[in-house]
């Protein structure tokens, strides 16, 4: 049996692919399957509660992530039993008011749909006994009741109120959530069957008092208390059959639900009284204070609601045993009433166009019977005797009597808030009923009002005939149900229940008779109240309010933003590199107690200064120090920065990397060259310095970087250092052929990096051509006269002779790389510089009619060359890579040593060619196709025609 | 000899360098080839998964040199996954670009291949240098990619984002520098092996060579104050691009996670390296893409601002460093790439029905496919926001639990569900400007400039992953665990206790 618990949560959720199979069979077709939906649960919840009327839970636990403690598990029990039946039963009346409610051109197929789909999260709330699961669903029903509220999105109001709900219940949810965690956390499990065994263990644990503030926060929001209460009343723009339903029987029943369910396990604290009790009072006297001040009567309507919902969730805070009692009384009597008078509602707004109570008047001769239903459900709801309201409040009167261990609160507190509370409700519903059905005709209605459909009126009938029902037969009609769901609010403690009209005359009964009285008193004066209201009361909760709140906290952040981030290079970076100080210190300072002490001097010797060695570091010195003064000067500015680089590699060439140092020269030569043609296209000085502060910020970086490098630097290299190079070295030349082991390295050892950096300098390459192609940039050129002389005859007489001289060079490097300094990269930059110069001397023209090959292709297969040696070894059963080798004889040279890297290596010569070249064809097309010479200002208009003729080239 | 673990990257690099020999015109070709390489390699990471779902660590010797003397890659189940994830990203991505973004520009189908690429060998490698090999692959290709299509707001982003990551690589190479030069090593499980016997003296300074790495991998994944570029950057991007950078902070939060975990445990060189400040600095990340969310006037602006607090959820369960935390965060990860991948797309495609308007936030003309767009929308909304019931609250559930030990409690908790909720107001908020206050009638029905396919493949990976919750948490924390016992990955690497010459210089 227990098998089917989880259908009875799916079931709705079932229904959405019926409603869009049926939806082309027209909205009556619609409703139909809707309807049979919630008449579906009906029915499987009957044959499913026979052992829990007796008194049993069913339980049904599936394991679905154990380790997170979320599991599907469902629990029926008395509870949920009781909220099920609501959620099915309201839920079908409420289809066949939606058919007759919602606009004839309403398809009806996303309504209900969101509908069901609430329904579902509903259920699954009151059904789960796993409370993440729980959890899951409750914010389903966050979000259903979001697009409910919204349902009419083209008003203005209803996105708004919509937002504002999920804001608030959606929030609370996500306190809950943290709550529930905790929850859980204490008790060592989320399944409440633990949970609620374990009160005690709860209740004395440390956390307690900051789990139940969470778990109170997400039952306040969901059940409308003050201060959370102001979402419910927007909530009313929802159409009426949403409000009927998710905002007076289910939804917000939710939180006081929530109260029930975890009563047994975190009921019985002061803090638990002082909360719920507190809070409860003070919404039960507002919303029943502001009630009546509505002019509108859904208005006044959902301020009922939150009256109500403080009163149920007052009774949870007392916490004694009947009090429980009252208070699941009172949830069933209020949803039945409250929801066939928001129905009643909805019939007069569509017949009447209106919901103002000002205009609507004397509706009782226009619809006699919809009037006699919203009367006697009015009178429910003021506590009038022989209808339901009458009794839950009169229980509730009699727990505040009762309650015994008030001390220190005052003892008649709680019976007048009580006997207040009473008197403010009876005034409204009193307005309710005079203002509505009598008072004189109507005003100026847009239409005029007609009793509406027969059997729209079905689901009013039903619900007030339940009113009548319970108010005279309590016992017979409801005694069972309360009997269960008691039991399980109360864990099987419930006091026998024997609920009778007529208690004998005493306190609660005195207390209903001054609430009467007093409330049609109190109605009777109104007007002074009005007059006061509209003289002090703030509005913070209307959707202008909300608006406004949000707006603000958009502009704040736009504006916090905007102050934080300057979108500028230098920030960013000031802000990485400066990050990178913190904690390098950070780093440095926090190392263990042992070794907190080092000093940043390691062991070895520093190395005696040579005066060359001094010299060239002044020069770097001087370069570094030029680049960065004339740093706004670009072109003094790179060619400070190519000395430093020339240093760099005399730096290397001191220390004995002759490789590196050939490779730090070359790339230096390329890389100065193509900037200074890219100058070409900037303004030939930088952009203003930012202000004193910023440049003061920027200079401490930069200096605290520097020396922070500089400090790491000399740490390194006055301490002895353990290397692996030893395998390197010693290996070279048996296993991999080859003598110079800076390149057996970077072609085998770790060839596969090299394939990496060819493949970016590919990309750099690829990426200018893509960037510059379609680009039109123009020159800045400071006179014309530099144009003039762009290409110097003797440099051009010169370079010519070169280009052979130098791929001859490049032929050699690349040869004899394996074995001395050399190697396919800076071979390759060596012919890519021997074209570079060609292009300086003669143009670009003059360099391309000579140079014709498709760079791009050219790339490619530089790329695939050195990828494919990689993969033949693959073929052969080895890993990518692989190298192999053999030597040649060859005399009268030397052996020649044939090596598989040599392949590779072509591959990393081919691609830096390429890559150098086709940069520097796109930026000399660039140059082809400039629009004209521009004078030095930089922002002028378009070149004046006289000074624009069209550059020849070569 | 299998090269299972080596061809997630091999596959797209020859494809790279393949597509640079059919000609840009040739377009039909290009993208077959693309797109063939992609689901191959999708195929392929599908296998690897499979392969290593026992636990096993396949382990590659590029060149057949053994670690640490040459480079290898190491597929377990961690760097399985994320393949996987790449490739299952990659193909909606290369798919939004199919229908006409991939000729707004030159060469992107093999800068795409190589960005996967790059990507795939940053998840695989063993070797922290290779891994800046990597770094500079995936680096550059999307550098290029970010152009694609030029303009003057893409070529700005771009500049200024390659040049910050540029300052990031020799900060890197400084880190890596030092690294070598007290440890000898590159590798990490070497490292690993070799930082518990650092010698008193030079642990400050190893200390130092660690955190400098760290934080280069902190600024790909954008960590506050180091954040401010990301919006700009993934804003400005097509719609492609955009889809795939939702790895790329994934990249450095991988990186970091392994370095953490595997290196860092149980040396005095490790010890309490990167917390508390790194906790304090994910936090700042949330909070700051939070507060961007907020502040938003474009829904791509919004999705990358999503990224940011996904960054910085990330990383406080990488600072964690607990094995709950690392299963929670493995779980989250693939979640939060493809739903924010997902948010990319959708904003693309509102982008081009909304005309001039664009992405925008503000009201303007309905759109021609209101429905499906919006209900895309919804569920992408679901899904990065962490609402119920799709995969983001069951991560955030995770994570909650996870992570977060002691006295973050409070603030994690705040920050996760603070930035949640805020992500969810905001998405209300967008839903109602785009969807609920047209202004003027929808322009005429157009063709989309992005398959729809892309947009559904991305939108169903949340339900996808909610359904499929237990193996993926699951397989999460199998790979959790597999991580933090280090020594499997240690011994598969390098072998146990590795007896490695070395020499004392000088």
């Amino acid at each position: 049996m227990t098998l089917f618990l989880p259908l009875l949560v799916l079931l709705p959720f079932l229904g959405l692919p019926l409603l869009l199979v049926v939806d082309r069979l027209g909205r009556r077709a619609v409703a139909v399957a809707a309807g049979a939906t919630m008449l579906a649960g009906l029915g499987l919840l009957a044959a499913l509660a026979p052992p829990v009327l007796a008194g049993d839970a069913l339980v049904l636990w599936r394991p679905w992530l154990p380790d997170w403690g979320l599991d599907l598990s469902f629990r029926l029990d008395g509870l949920g039993l009781l909220f099920t039946l609501l959620i099915y039963g309201i839920g079908a009346l409420i289809v066949l008011y939606a058919f007759y409610y919602m606009p004839a051109d309403d398809r009806l197929t996303r309504f209900l749909m969101t509908l069901l789909a609430f329904a579902g999260g509903m259920l699954g709330v009151v059904l789960a006994e796993n409370l993440l699961l729980m959890l899951l669903f409750w914010e389903v029903t966050s979000l259903t009741s979001f697009l409910l509220i919204a349902y009419k999105s083209k008003y203005h109001d209803s996105r708004i109120a919509a937002r504002m709900a999920l804001a608030v219940t959606g929030g609370g949810g996500l306190a809950l959530l943290a709550g529930i965690l905790l929850l859980g956390h204490i008790a060592g499990s989320f399944e409440l069957s633990v949970i609620l065994d374990r009160g005690d263990l709860i209740r004395q644990h440390r956390l307690y008092a900051p789990m139940l503030v969470l778990v109170l926060l997400g039952a306040f929001t969901k059940s409308a208390q003050v201060p959370f209460h102001f979402w419910l009343p927007n909530a009313m723009a929802a159409p009426t059959p949403v409000s009927a339903y998710l905002h007076s029987a289910t939804m917000v029943k939710a939180g006081v639900f929530l109260l029930g369910r975890l009563y047994p396990a975190l009921a019985g604290t002061e803090l638990w009284f002082l909360l719920v009790t507190g809070t409860g009072a003070v919404t039960l006297l507002l919303g029943a204070y502001l009630a009546l001040l509505k002019h509108d009567f859904k208005g006044l309507l959902a301020y009922s609601t939150i009256s109500h919902l403080g009163l149920i969730t007052l009774l949870f805070g007392l916490d004694t045993p009947t009090s429980a009692v009252a208070a699941v009384f009172h949830i069933i009597n209020h949803a039945v009433f409250k929801a066939s008078l928001f129905m009643v509602a909805g019939v007069i707004d569509i017949q009447c166009g209106t919901r103002d109570m000002r205009r609507i008047n004397g509706l009782m001769k226009y619809m006699p019977v919809t009037a006699t239903l919203g009367i006697v459900a009015a009178g429910a709801m003021a506590g009038v005797p022989f209808l339901n309201g009458f009794l839950s409040k009169e229980m509730f009167f009699a727990e505040t009597v009762a309650y015994p261990s008030f001390g220190g609160y005052g003892t008649f507190v709680l019976p007048a808030i009580a006997t207040v509370a009473g008197i403010l409700s009876v005034g409204y519903s009193a307005r309710f009923v005079h203002d509505v059905f009598f008072n004189g005709e109507p005003v100026d209605l847009p239409k005029t009002p007609a009793p509406p459909p027969r059997f729209m009126r079905l689901p009013m009938e039903v619900l007030v005939a339940i009113v009548v029902i319970v108010g005279v037969a309590p016992q017979l009609s409801v005694g069972w149900l309360l009997e269960t769901a008691s039991a399980a609010v109360l864990a099987g403690k419930a006091p026998p229940i024997k609920l009778a009209v007529w208690h004998g005359f005493n306190l609660p009964l005195v207390m209903s008779i001054v609430a009467l009285g007093g409330g049609i008193f109190y109605y009777w004066r109104r007007d002074r109240v009005f007059t006061l209201h509209e003289r002090y009361a703030l509005d913070f909760s209307s959707p202008v309010a909300f608006e406004r709140a949000y707006n603000g906290a958009t502009a704040w952040a736009r504006a916090a933003l905007a102050r934080l981030d300057a979108r500028t290079l230098a920030q960013y970076a000031g802000l990485f590199l400066g990050l990178a100080i913190l904690v390098g210190a950070l780093a440095w300072l926090t190392s263990p107690a042992e070794s907190s002490g080092a000093p940043l001097a390691g062991p070895l010797p520093l190395t005696p200064v040579d005066p060359v060695s001094a010299g060239a570091f002044l020069v770097l010195v001087l370069g570094v120090a030029g680049a960065t003064w004339f740093v706004a000067e670009r072109l003094l500015a790179i060619l400070f920065m190519s000395v430093a680089g020339l240093v760099v590699s005399l730096a290397f060439i001191r220390f004995a990397a002759p490789d590196l140092a050939l490779t730090q020269l070359s790339v230096e030569l390329a890389t100065i060259m193509l900037m200074l043609l890219a100058l070409r296209f900037l303004p030939q000085t930088g952009p203003a310095e930012r202000g004193r502060k910023a440049r003061v910020a920027t200079g401490s970086v930069a200096v605290g970087a520097g020396l922070g490098a500089a400090a790491l630097a000399f740490a390194m290299l006055t301490r002895p250092f353990e290397t692996i190079s030893g395998y390197h070295i010693e290996n070279a030349k048996p296993l991999a052929g080859g003598t110079n082991v800076v390149n057996v390295i970077l072609v085998d050892f770790r060839g596969f990096d090299t394939l990496g950096e060819i493949a970016v300098l590919a990309m750099a390459a690829l990426g200018t051509h893509a960037a510059l192609r379609g680009a039109r940039l123009r020159a800045f050129v400071r006179d014309a006269a530099s144009a003039a002389d762009r290409y110097p005859i003797m440099l051009r007489m010169l370079m010519q002779p070169m280009l052979p001289l130098a791929l001859a060079v490049a032929v050699y490097i690349f040869l004899r790389g394996h074995n001395l300094p050399g190697g396919g990269f800076i071979a390759g930059l060596i012919a890519a510089i021997a074209y570079v110069l060609q292009y300086m001397a003669g143009g670009i023209a003059f360099a391309s009619a000579r140079i014709r090959l498709d760079f791009v292709l050219l790339l490619g297969v530089g790329l695939l060359v050195a990828a494919l040696t990689g993969v033949a070894s693959m073929v052969l059963g080895f890993p990518f890579l692989k190298s192999a080798w053999t030597y040649v004889k060859a005399a009268p040279l030397d052996d020649i040593g044939l090596a598989s890297s040599l392949v590779f290596d072509t591959g990393i010569f081919l691609v830096v060619v390429a890559s150098v070249l086709l940069v520097l064809t796109e930026l000399g097309r660039l140059h082809v196709v400039e629009p004209a010479l521009r004078p030095a200002g930089r922002a002028g208009p378009e070149p004046s025609p006289a000074r624009a003729p069209a550059e020849a080239e070569g | 000899m299998t090269h299972l673990a080596f061809l997630p990257f091999l596959v797209p690099f020859l494809a790279a360098a393949l597509l640079l020999l059919v000609p840009g015109e040739a377009r039909k070709a290009q993208r077959a080839a693309s797109l063939g390489a992609t689901l191959l390699g999708l195929v392929l990471s599908v296998a690897l998964v499979a392969a290593v779902s026992d636990g096993s660590i396949l382990v590659y010797r590029l060149g057949d040199w053994a670690a640490p003397f040459g480079i290898v890659f190491v597929a377990d189940r961690l760097s399985a996954m994320m393949v996987l994830l790449l490739f299952a990203l990659a193909v909606p991505a290369l798919l939004a670009a199919m229908r006409g973004i991939d000729g707004r520009g030159l060469h992107f189908h093999a800068l795409f291949q190589f960005q996967l690429a790059g990507i795939a060998g940053a998840f695989l490698t063993g070797d922290l240098f290779n891994l800046f090999v990597c770094f500079e692959i995936l680096l550059i290709a999307s550098y290029a990619l970010l152009l694609h299509a030029g303009g003057l707001e893409r070529t700005r982003a771009g500049l200024t984002y390659v040049a910050l990551n540029l300052v990031g690589s020799a900060l890197f190479l400084v880190g890596l520098g030092l690294l070598y030069g007290t440890m000898g090593t590159l590798n990490l499980a070497d490292l690993a092996f070799r930082l518990p016997t650092v010698a008193a003296s030079d642990v400050p300074l190893v200390r130092v060579a660690l955190v400098l790495v760290a934080l280069v991998f902190l600024l790909k994944a954008a960590v506050f104050p180091m954040a401010f570029w990301l919006p700009h950057a993934y804003a400005a991007a097509t719609v492609p691009v955009a889809a795939l950078f939702a790895i790329m902070t994934k990249v450095g939060v991988v990186a970091l996670l392994r370095l953490a975990v595997v290196a860092l445990p149980d040396s005095a060189a490790g010890a309490g390296l990167l917390s508390p400040w790194l906790q304090v600095l994910a936090l700042g990340t949330i909070l700051l893409g939070t507060v961007a969310a907020l502040a938003a006037r474009r829904l791509a602006v919004t999705a990358a601002s999503l990224v940011l607090v996904s960054s910085g959820t990330l990383l406080f369960a990488v600072a964690d460093a607990r094995e709950a935390a690392t299963a929670a965060l493995l779980y989250y990860l693939p979640h939060t790439t493809l739903a924010t991948a997902g948010l990319f797309v959708l904003a693309g495609i509102i982008a081009a029905e909304r005309g001039d308007l664009a992405d925008r936030l503000v009201r303007g003309a309905a759109m021609a496919r209101a429905l499906p767009i919006g209900l895309a929308f919804a569920l992408l909304a679901l899904a990065v926001s962490g609402m119920p019931p799709l995969s983001g609250f069951l991560g955030k559930l995770m994570l909650m639990q996870g992570a977060g030990s002691g006295g973050w409690q409070p603030a994690w908790w705040a920050a996760l569900l603070v930035s949640g909720l805020v992500a969810a107001l905001v998405l209300a908020r967008t839903a109602s400007v785009l969807f609920w206050e047209p202004r003027e009638a929808a322009p005429p029905r157009g063709r989309l400039p992005v398959p729809p396919a892309a947009l559904l493949l991305l939108v169903l990976a949340s339900p996808a992953l909610t359904v499929a919750a237990p193996a993926v948490a699951g397989y999460a924390g199998a790979a959790a665990g597999q991580l933090h016992a280090r020594v499997p990955y240690m011994v598969a690497v390098v072998g146990a206790g590795p007896d490695i010459p070395r020499e004392v210089r000088p």
